[in-house]
């Protein structure tokens, strides 16, 4: 259950981090800052609804969609 | 030449790809407007995704990259919030549409509420915003055609033949061929928007960091948020309403219709994150082009990408970007053609016309319905000016204002009546269409605010006012247990 709370944190990051980091310099991977912060959250993301999915009770094998799987395994 | 050979050669696939989708698909409503609720992760994935890749974010993205800079961000950030949202709200959505056998966004609502009116209602508001944007998808479309042909073809005569073939694959195979068409246009988009991301800087300027430093050198303060108009006040508020309004575009809304099954939501809701990360390259291209073809203003910020690549590569790759394009124009089109000819056959006409009429009558009204407002989405492409413009910013905020009466729909006990639903949903549009036709702004509203408030998006007003209704008219319209409701208000 505490693990959906996760999805918080990239609306905080996005929402919240962003005046903090409002800055050209230092460039990261060759962006600016604060592209660069906005990137960092949406790869979090991915990660974050990973997690979640993986312990999401809703998602155990009930059987229902096992040919679904092979579609993008 | 060259050029316009390959366009044409991608446009005929499209069709062909498109026609043949219906291929041992016997085509009833549900098969044509939402796939027999058959597809995979695969089809849902792309139908979801084809929402971001459209002209607007190939043209717009870029162009607003070009224009105004760091604003641009917020492109990237929106959707991202929507996803993790999904994850939550579409699988109970899908349950509902399944069990009760839905076709439409409209038919949700006016289930979830027992209100035909409401569902009428709501289709209004549905057509409404998506004529706007299908003329979007036309006009870039002779945009593309118009630069890359090198005049050869002219805008008029592109968007004529563009509107013909996403038409004639629309009847033929509804969302199954626009399912086959994302497919195509989002491989040859990846692949361009990656090449265009990362050659278009190293070649111009010798590197991304190089490229970023010559920006910020000839115009401080552009990669930034600036501290008033769109700064980060904007930034936060446009993105939440955006996210909350992501999926209430009744073309997104149908298309988690089509999925087989629930888990396939939550599996996109980590997967369509990265996807998006694409968006990134288009504004590298946008930003690229800021030194290197500077002066375009107004509406030509958005040819930034093609006047960049006109000067950069041969007449054969402008022909392939050219043809990339076009895709990103009639892929959302015709997803937005299913969608609003299911609309009106099975919301308006169904819901006010001819209630007892069966599927095979509405699947014959939807398809007769699908040159007509091609026809009336070419017409404004050709004579609407800047008007359109006004209506397709509307169009946002109009589906956002569907978003609390979802919302509420989904829980356990909707305390929201049908008349607060309504009642709700007309204030908040009432609010968007009078801001954004008088170009209101918060500031001038309420100028007693903190200047920080000022910047705030005014689609917030509107949808702050919609709560209240809703809130206030559900209060009143309350069914009090063993008492008939004594202030149901007429609608």
């Amino acid at each position: 259950m505490s693990v959906r709370l996760l999805a918080a944190l990239p609306f905080i990051g996005i929402l919240v981090g962003v005046p903090f980091v409002n800055r050209t310099e230092p460039l990261v991977l060759g962006m600016p800052l604060v592209l660069a912060w906005i990137v960092m959250w949406v790869v979090l993301t991915s990660a974050i609804m990973g997690i979640v999915y993986l312990f999401d009770p809703a998602n155990r094998d009930d059987g229902a969609d096992a040919a679904d799987v092979e579609v993008r395994s | 030449m060259s050029a316009l050979v390959i366009i044409a050669a991608i446009t005929l696939v499209a069709l062909w790809l498109g026609m043949r989708a219906r291929r041992g698909h016997d085509m009833n409503l549900e098969q044509w407007s939402v796939g027999g609720r058959s597809f995979g992760t695969a089809f849902v994935f792309l139908l979801m995704a084809g929402e971001i890749y459209t002209t607007f974010t190939f043209l717009g993205g870029s162009g607003f990259a070009y224009g105004k800079g760091a604003p641009v961000y917020y492109i990237l950030a929106y959707a991202t919030l929507a996803y993790i949202i999904s994850y939550w709200m579409l699988p109970p959505i899908w349950r509902y549409a399944k069990s009760h056998r839905l076709m439409s966004q409209p038919h949700f609502f006016s289930r979830k509420y027992a209100s035909p009116s409401l569902g009428v209602l709501i289709a209004l508001v549905d057509v409404a915003a998506l004529i706007p944007y299908l003329v979007l998808q036309f006009k870039g479309l002779g945009i593309i055609v118009a630069i890359a042909s090198y005049g050869a073809i002219a805008s008029t005569t592109a968007i004529w033949i563009g509107a013909v073939v996403v038409t004639a694959y629309v009847i033929v195979s509804g969302v199954r061929g626009c399912a086959w068409n994302s497919a195509l246009k989002d491989v040859m988009i990846l692949a361009i928007a990656l090449f265009l991301g990362i050659y278009l800087p190293i070649h111009h300027y010798g590197g991304l960091g190089e490229m970023f430093r010559a920006i910020d050198a000839a115009k401080p303060g552009f990669l930034t948020f600036a501290p008033r108009g769109q700064g980060i006040v904007w930034f936060q508020s446009t993105v939440l309403l955006t996210a909350l309004g992501f999926f209430m575009w009744p073309h997104t809304f149908a298309s988690s219709y089509t999925a087989r099954n629930e888990r396939i939501f939550r599996r996109n809701a980590f997967l369509l994150p990265l996807y998006q990360l694409i968006l990134l390259f288009v504004f590298f291209c946008g930003f690229a082009a800021v030194l290197k073809v500077p002066g375009l203003t107004g509406g030509n910020i958005d040819l930034s990408l093609f006047k960049l690549s006109l000067m950069t590569f041969d007449p054969w790759f402008v022909g392939v970007i050219g043809a990339a394009g076009v895709l990103t124009a009639l892929v959302p089109g015709s997803m937005i053609l299913t969608t609003a000819s299911t609309l009106i056959a099975n919301d308006i006409y169904r819901g006010v016309l001819a209630r007892d009429a069966d599927d095979a009558k509405v699947a014959r009204i939807a398809r007769f319905v699908v040159p007509v407002i091609a026809l009336v989405a070419v017409g404004f492409t050709l004579n609407g000016g800047e008007t359109i413009v006004a209506l397709l910013l509307m169009g946002y905020n109009f589906v956002t204002q569907l978003f609390p009466a979802l919302i509420c729909s989904l829980a356990p006990r909707n305390r929201v009546t049908k008349q607060g639903a309504f009642c709700g949903i007309v204030a908040g549009v009432v609010v968007v269409a009078a801001t954004t036709l008088m170009h209101t702004s918060i500031g001038q509203l309420l100028p007693f605010l903190p200047d920080a408030l000022k910047d705030v998006n005014i689609g917030f007003v509107a949808l702050a006012v919609n709560v209240v209704v809703l809130a206030l008219v559900s209060a009143l319209t309350q069914p009090r247990a063993g008492e008939a409701p004594t202030h149901a208000n007429a609608h």
